[in-house]
C-alpha cells in the first residue's frame, strides 16, 4: 500500500516535471524569452539585465535549472500588459472561475448521476431511451452554440442579457453559464452511471444477495449503488479536464471574468508569461486531481488497498 | 459451453440512417455547395450588408442572408464546411495513426519504450488539448498547417492507451501462444494475428474521436485562434457573427446548427459502430 | 409431529420451463419431478445446457422473465411456492430455502466486510441487533474457519476460494433453512479443498437438520454424498433413483458414460521403457514482478527433473499454483528458464535461438486449455491448420492438402474447413487445435489442461482421440492436468507437483495404487467417488 502511494506520487511529480520542461523548451525556442518575461516597456538595458539574469548566454542546462529554481521560488514572470506578476493576475481571476466551475460540476454530477440511475432502473423503457438520447445530444452540442442559444433565449424570453459583464452577479447569470459548461459532463455522467449500474446489477453477488432474501430496494441501495459509484470517481477526475477546457469557451461566450477568459485574452495578445503560468497551473491542477483520484481509491475500494 | 451460434446482422436503426443521411448531405454540400450561389465567398457588397434569410424578409439573391460585409452566407457556409471537413478528417487521421502506432509499439517492445509512451500519455492527459493548442498558438504565428497538426493531437493519447491495452491482451490470447509454438516469427504474429484483431479498436475510437475534433476546430476558430481570414470555417463564421447575435441571428445559428448536427450524426454513427464491433463496450448492456 | 414434518422438504411436480423463441430447443426443462425427504441429499446431475441450474432458480423463485414456468408445481415442506419473483420469496429465502453458487468469491459484495454481509441476512429477516454478531460468530465457527474473528473482518478478495465458500455456506445456513441448494459449489476448487467442502456440507447437514439439493456434473461427488440421484440431459430427467441403484445398475447410456468418466482407474499399465526423447534436469523458473517499490519474486518451477520416453505419455498433476503450466511453457521454450537443462533427442535446447529454435518448434507442439481463445477468430479452420506447415516452408497448396487430411483424422468433416472458429462447439474447437498441432508431425505433444474446459462426456471423446492418434502417429505426450481422472485415463507415467517442486513420479498404475509421498496420498484420497467404491 505504501509502495502504491509512493509510486503514484512519484509518477505525478515526474509528469509535472516533464510538463514544466516541455513548456520551458517551447518558450526557449520560440522567440526572445527575456523580452517576453521582462516587464513591458522596459528599457533595453533592463532587458539585457534580464537576459543575463536569465542566463541566456549560459549553457542550456544552467538556464534550465535556473528556470526551475525561479518556479520553485514562485517567480513566474510578469504580464506584458499590466506589468503585474502573472501569479497575481491569476489569483484575481481564480474565484470567478471556481464559482462557475464548482456550480457546473455540482449541477452535472447531481443531474447526471440521477438521470443515469433512473435510466438504468428503467432499462429499455422510453425514459431510458430519452436519457440516452439526451447524453448523445449533450456530447455533440458545442458549448459556444448552446451558450449563444441560452443568451438568445434569455434576451427574448426573460429580457435579460446574459452575455455581458455584470450578469455574473445574479443567480440566473450564474446558472446559465454553469449549465452550458456542465452540459457535456452531465451527458457523460448519465451515460456512465447507467452502464456502470447495469453492469453491477448483473454481477453474481447481486443474484446471490437476492438468494439470501435481501429485498430489491436494499440490494439496490446497499450493494449496487456503492459498487457502481466506484468507477465514477475516475470519471469525475477525468472530466475535470473537459471542465477546464469548456470553461475557456464558456467564459468567452458569457464574458465571465475568469481564468479561461484570461487565457484566451493572453494568447490573443501574446502575453507569454501569463500564458505560460496558466498552462503550468492547469497542468498542476489536473495532475493533483488525478493523484487524489488514485489515492481516493485506497479509501473507497478495499481491493486496491490490499495491493 | 455455448454451442456454435449463427450471427445475425441487426437492422440499422432509423436514427443512424438519418445520421448517415445528414453526413452524406454535409459532404456533398462541402464539395459542391459553392455552385448553389453565384457569389464568391470573399466578395463583399456594401449595399447588401446584413440581409436576412428568405422567409425573414430576405430575397432569393441571398437565400441565407449576408454578413456585416455583405458576403453571401450560403457560399461562406459551403466553404466553411469544406475546411471543417478537411480539418476533421485529416486531424482525426493524424491522431489515430500517431496514437495507434505509439500504443502498439509500447505493447510490443515493453521496457523503456513503453515507459516513455505511458509517460507521454500521462503528460497529455494532464493538459486538455485546447490548452495545449492555445499555448502553442501564443508562441507561434498561426498557420493552417500548424493548426491542422494541433487538431491532429486531439485524443492521440486515447488511441495509444486503448491500442496498448488491446495488444497486451491479444498477446495473452491462446492463439498467439499456439502460433508462437508453431514457430511463427514475431512479424508474422503481429501482422497476421495481433494487428488484424485489434484494428477494430482503433476504428471504433476513430468514430468516437471525430466529433471531438470537429468541436475542437470550431471552438478554436470561434475563439478567433483557429482558421484565420481570408480562409473560413464554420466556427470562424460563428465567431464573426457573435457580436450581432440579437440583430443578425442567422450568422451564428446556421453554422452553429450545422456543427451540432454534424457532431451529433458522427456520434450516433460512432455509437452504432462501437456496438457492432466491440460487444464489450456495448452501451445497451 | 406437525404436518410439515411429514411432508417432503421439496416436492417438484412436472416442472416445465420455456426457453425464449429462437433458442436451440423449446424448453429449458420438461416435466421434471423431484422429491427430497427430510435429512436427505438429492444430487441433480448433468452437463452444461442440461437445465439443472434452471431447476434451482425455479425453486428459489428467481427465474428471469425470459424463462417462464409453463407448467408444474413446486412446494417446500408441503406449502406451494408463490409465483416466480413474488416479493413473498424474501421471507422464504433464508429461513426455508438457501442457495450457494459455484464461484463463492464473486457471490459476495466485493466492497463490504464479510461479517457485515452475514449480519445483513439476519437484519433483513428481523433478528434483533443484539443477537446478530454472536450468531454470525457461532456460524463462522460451525463452518470450521480457522480464525472466525479474522474472517469476520475480511473482505471477500482477501480469502481463498475454499474459505469464501465456507463463508457463503455459513450465510446460507444462518437462518437454518429446511433446504440447502448447492449449485456446483466445488467445481472451481482444487481437489483437496473440494473434499473439505464436501465433508463440511455432510457435517452441517446433520448438525442443522437440513436437506440438500446438490447440483453437479461429477459422479464422483454423487457417489460420496447422494441419497437420491436425478440425471438430466437436454432438459429431461433421463434417469432417477436411489444412489446405490443408479450407481450400481445405471440404465441409461448417458448415465453409464458419466459414471465411466468418474472412475479413477489407470487405463494403461505398460511399464515398458522407450528411449528418453526429452530430458529435463534441475529446471528452475522465477517470475519477477513490479518496480523498485513493490518488487516481488515468485518461484514457479524449482529444480524439476523428468524424462519423457518415446511414444509414452507423462501426466503432470498438480493443483492451482503448483507450477505445472509454467513448466509447460519452459518445455515449449515459450518462457526462458533461470537454471537447469533441457535435452531434446540428445541436443541441449535450453538456450536455442533462431533457425534451430524454429526447427525445434516443429517437433514439439502444444494444445492449450481454452478452446475459445486458442484459435484466431479471423482464421478459417483450414488456414489455422495449414499455418504451421506454411511457416516451415511447405508450399501453400500442399499445406492445405495436409491440413485437410488432418481434419479428417481428428474426426471433422471437410465442410468444417471453410468455417470460422466461432461456428464450432468447444469440443470441436479442441479437435481443430489438435489438428493444428499434429499437422507438423511433432515428436512431442504438450497438452496443457487440454480437456479441462470441456464437459465430461466431451472430455472422454477428446481423450480417446488423443490416445487413438498417439497409437497411429507414435508421438510422445506431456499431459498437464489438475484432474486425476484425466491423468489416470491417459498416462503411462505420472509426475506430481506441489509449490513448483516434483514430490513424486513414476508409473501411473504404481503411483495410483501405492503413493509414497504424503501429498500424493492426500491428493488421491481427496478425489471424489471413493466412499462407495467408484474406484475400480
Amino acid at each position: 500500500m505504501i509502495g502504491f502511494i509512493l509510486s503514484r506520487v512519484a509518477r505525478a511529480i515526474i509528469t509535472l516535471l516533464v510538463t514544466v520542461t516541455l513548456v520551458f523548451v517551447f518558450i526557449r525556442f520560440s522567440g526572445d524569452p527575456a523580452a517576453a518575461l521582462a516587464p513591458p516597456d522596459a528599457p533595453q538595458e533592463v532587458i539585457e539585465q534580464y537576459r543575463r539574469a536569465l542566463g541566456l548566454d549560459q549553457p542550456f542546462w544552467v538556464q534550465y535549472t535556473g528556470y526551475l529554481g525561479r518556479l520553485i521560488q514562485g517567480d513566474f514572470g510578469y504580464s506584458i500588459h499590466s506589468g503585474r506578476p502573472s501569479l497575481q493576475i491569476f489569483l484575481d481571476r481564480l474565484p470567478a472561475t471556481l464559482r462557475l466551475g464548482g456550480t457546473a460540476l455540482l449541477i452535472s454530477l447531481v443531474c447526471g448521476i440521477t438521470l443515469g440511475a433512473v435510466a438504468a432502473l428503467n432499462r429499455g423503457r422510453p425514459i431510458d431511451r430519452g436519457v440516452m438520447a439526451f447524453s448523445v445530444f449533450a456530447f455533440a452540442m458545442p458549448n459556444f452554440l448552446f451558450g449563444l442559444v441560452v443568451i438568445l433565449v434569455g434576451s427574448l424570453a426573460f429580457q435579460v442579457y446574459l452575455g455581458g459583464q455584470g450578469a455574473s452577479s445574479t443567480a440566473l447569470g450564474l446558472i446559465a453559464p454553469a449549465l452550458t459548461l456542465g452540459l457535456a459532463s452531465m451527458g457523460s455522467y448519465a451515460r456512465f452511471t447507467r452502464s456502470s449500474l447495469l453492469e453491477t446489477i448483473n454481477k453474481p453477488f447481486m443474484l446471490a444477495a437476492e438468494a439470501r432474501g435481501i429485498p430489491y430496494k436494499r440490494r439496490l441501495i446497499r450493494h449496487a449503488l456503492p459498487n457502481a459509484a466506484i468507477p465514477l470517481v475516475t470519471l469525475v477526475g477525468l472530466s475535470l479536464g473537459s471542465l477546464i477546457a469548456g470553461s475557456v469557451v464558456t467564459e468567452q461566450v458569457f464574458a465571465w471574468p475568469g481564468v479561461g477568459q484570461l487565457l484566451v485574452r493572453s494568447v490573443a495578445t501574446r502575453d507569454i508569461a501569463t500564458v505560460q503560468f496558466l498552462v503550468l497551473a492547469i497542468a498542476a491542477t489536473m495532475i493533483t486531481a488525478n493523484l487524489i483520484v488514485d489515492l481516493l481509491y485506497l479509501v473507497i475500494d478495499p481491493r486496491i488497498r490490499a495491493k | 459451453m455455448s454451442d456454435a451460434t449463427t450471427y445475425q446482422r441487426p437492422a440499422i436503426p432509423w436514427a443512424v440512417r438519418l445520421a448517415l443521411g445528414f453526413i452524406a448531405v454535409f459532404v456533398l454540400f462541402a464539395l459542391f455547395g459553392q455552385w448553389l450561389s453565384p457569389h464568391e465567398f470573399r466578395a463583399t457588397s456594401l449595399l447588401d450588408r446584413l440581409r436576412p434569410p428568405v422567409g425573414f424578409g430576405g430575397t432569393w439573391d441571398y437565400p441565407l442572408g449576408t454578413d456585416a460585409r455583405g458576403r453571401d452566407l450560403l457560399v461562406r457556409l459551403a466553404v466553411g464546411a469544406q475546411i471543417t471537413l478537411i480539418v476533421a478528417v485529416v486531424g482525426t487521421l493524424i491522431g489515430a495513426v500517431l496514437g495507434s502506432l505509439l500504443g502498439v509499439l509500447a505493447a510490443a517492445r515493453r521496457g523503456f519504450v513503453e515507459t516513455v509512451v505511458v509517460g507521454a500519455v500521462d503528460v497529455q492527459a494532464s493538459l486538455p488539448i485546447i490548452v495545449v493548442a492555445l499555448f502553442v498558438l501564443a508562441m507561434f504565428d498561426s498557420s493552417f498547417t500548424l493548426f491542422l497538426l494541433l487538431i491532429g493531437l486531439t485524443g492521440w493519447e486515447v488511441y495509444a492507451r486503448l491500442m496498448r491495452g488491446a495488444v497486451l491482451s491479444a498477446k495473452e490470447q491462446g492463439y498467439v501462444t499456439a502460433v508462437r509454438a508453431l514457430g511463427a516469427s514475431p512479424y508474422r504474429i503481429y501482422l497476421r494475428h495481433i494487428l488484424p484483431n485489434v484494428v477494430s479498436v482503433a476504428l471504433v475510437q476513430f468514430t468516437v474521436n471525430m466529433p471531438l475534433t470537429v468541436l475542437l476546430e470550431t471552438a478554436l476558430s470561434f475563439l478567433g485562434l483557429g482558421v484565420q481570414s481570408p480562409l473560413t470555417s464554420l466556427g470562424q463564421i460563428m465567431s464573426e457573427g457573435r457580436d450581432r447575435l440579437l440583430t443578425a441571428w442567422w450568422l451564428t445559428l446556421f453554422p452553429g446548427v450545422i456543427i451540432f448536427l454534424l457532431a451529433l450524426s458522427i456520434s450516433l454513427v460512432g455509437d452504432w459502430v462501437r456496438d457492432r464491433f466491440d460487444p464489450t463496450l456495448r452501451s445497451e448492456n | 409431529m406437525t404436518p410439515t414434518d411429514l411432508s417432503p422438504v421439496l416436492a417438484v411436480r412436472d416442472l416445465t420451463i420455456a426457453l425464449p423463441p429462437g433458442a436451440d430447443r423449446a424448453h429449458a426443462v420438461t416435466g421434471i419431478d423431484l422429491t427430497i425427504e427430510p435429512g436427505q441429499t438429492l444430487c441433480l446431475v448433468g452437463e452444461s445446457g442440461s437445465g439443472k441450474s434452471v431447476v434451482a432458480q425455479a425453486i428459489m423463485g428467481m427465474l428471469p422473465p425470459a424463462l417462464p414456468m409453463t407448467s408444474g408445481e413446486i412446494a417446500l415442506q408441503g406449502t406451494p411456492n408463490p409465483p416466480q419473483r413474488a416479493s413473498a420469496y424474501h421471507r422464504l429465502r433464508g429461513p426455508k430455502v438457501a442457495m450457494v453458487f459455484q464461484d463463492a468469491i464473486s457471490s459476495l459484495d466485493p466492497i463490504q466486510r464479510v461479517g457485515r454481509q452475514l449480519e445483513e441476512i439476519l437484519e433483513v429477516h428481523g433478528v434483533p441487533k443484539s443477537e446478530r454478531r454472536a450468531r454470525v460468530m457461532d456460524m463462522l465457527a460451525a463452518v470450521l474457519l480457522p480464525d472466525p474473528d479474522r474472517a469476520y473482518r475480511s473482505y471477500p478478495h482477501e480469502m481463498s476460494g475454499g474459505q469464501a465458500q465456507r463463508i457463503v455456506i455459513a450465510g446460507a445456513l444462518l437462518l437454518n433453512p429446511a433446504l440447502l441448494i448447492a449449485d456446483e459449489p466445488t467445481t472451481a476448487l482444487d481437489v483437496t479443498t473440494q473434499a473439505e467442502i464436501l465433508e463440511l456440507i455432510e457435517k452441517l447437514k446433520v448438525e442443522f437438520d437440513t436437506s440438500v439439493l446438490f447440483i453437479t456434473h461429477d459422479f464422483g461427488v454423487v457417489a460420496d454424498i447422494a441419497d437420491h440421484v436425478v440425471v438430466m440431459k437436454d432438459g429431461i430427467a433421463v434417469e432417477s433413483g436411489t444412489a446405490p441403484s443408479v450407481l450400481q445398475d445405471p440404465q441409461h447410456d448417458y448415465t453409464k458414460r458419466l459414471l465411466a468418466a468418474a472412475a479413477l482407474a489407470p487405463a494403461r499399465d505398460q511399464a515398458a521403457d522407450g528411449a528418453a526423447i526429452f530430458q529435463v534436469r534441475d529446471l528452475s523458473l522465477t517470475y519477477r514482478r513490479g518496480l523498485f517499490f513493490n518488487r516481488t519474486e515468485v518461484p514457479a518451477v524449482r529444480e524439476v527433473t523428468l524424462d519423457l520416453h518415446k511414444g509414452q505419455t507423462l501426466a503432470v498433476v498438480g493443483e492451482s499454483g503448483s507450477g505445472k503450466s509454467s513448466l509447460a511453457k519452459c518445455l515449449l521454450r515459450l518462457q526462458d528458464t533461470d537454471g537447469g537443462q533441457m535435452i531434446f533427442k540428445g541436443r541441449d535446447i535450453t538456450a536455442l535461438q533462431g533457425a534451430a529454435l524454429r526447427d525445434f518448434r516443429s517437433k514439439v507442439q502444444v494444445v492449450l486449455q481454452d478452446p475459445f481463445g486458442a484459435l484466431d477468430p479471423r482464421f478459417k479452420t483450414i488456414d489455422a491448420i495449414a499455418e504451421g506447415p506454411i511457416i516451415h516452408g511447405v508450399p501453400k497448396a500442399e499445406a492445405r492438402e495436409r491440413a485437410l487430411r488432418m481434419l479428417e483424422l481428428v474426426g471433422l468433416t471437410p465442410q468444417a474447413a471453410d468455417r470460422y472458429p466461432q461456428e464450432f462447439s468447444g469440443g470441436q474447437r479442441q479437435r481443430i487445435c489438435i489438428a493444428r498441432a499434429l499437422v507438423l508431425e511433432p515428436e512431442v505433444l504438450i497438452a496443457d489442461e487440454a480437456v479441462s474446459a470441456l464437459d465430461v462426456s466431451i472430455q472422454v471423446q477428446v481423450l480417446d482421440l488423443f490416445t487413438d492418434l498417439q497409437d497411429r502417429l507414435g508421438f510422445s505426450m506431456v499431459f498437464i492436468t489438475h484432474d486425476l481422472h484425466v491423468a489416470a485415463a491417459i498416462s503411462d507415467n505420472v509426475l506430481v507437483m506441489q509449490h513448483g517442486r516434483v514430490v513424486e513420479q513414476g508409473p501411473t498404475a504404481q503411483i495410483f495404487a501405492n503413493p509414497r509421498d504424503p501429498y500424493t496420498r492426500a491428493l488421491l484420497q481427496s478425489a471424489p467417488g471413493q466412499k462407495r467404491g467408484l474406484v475400480a
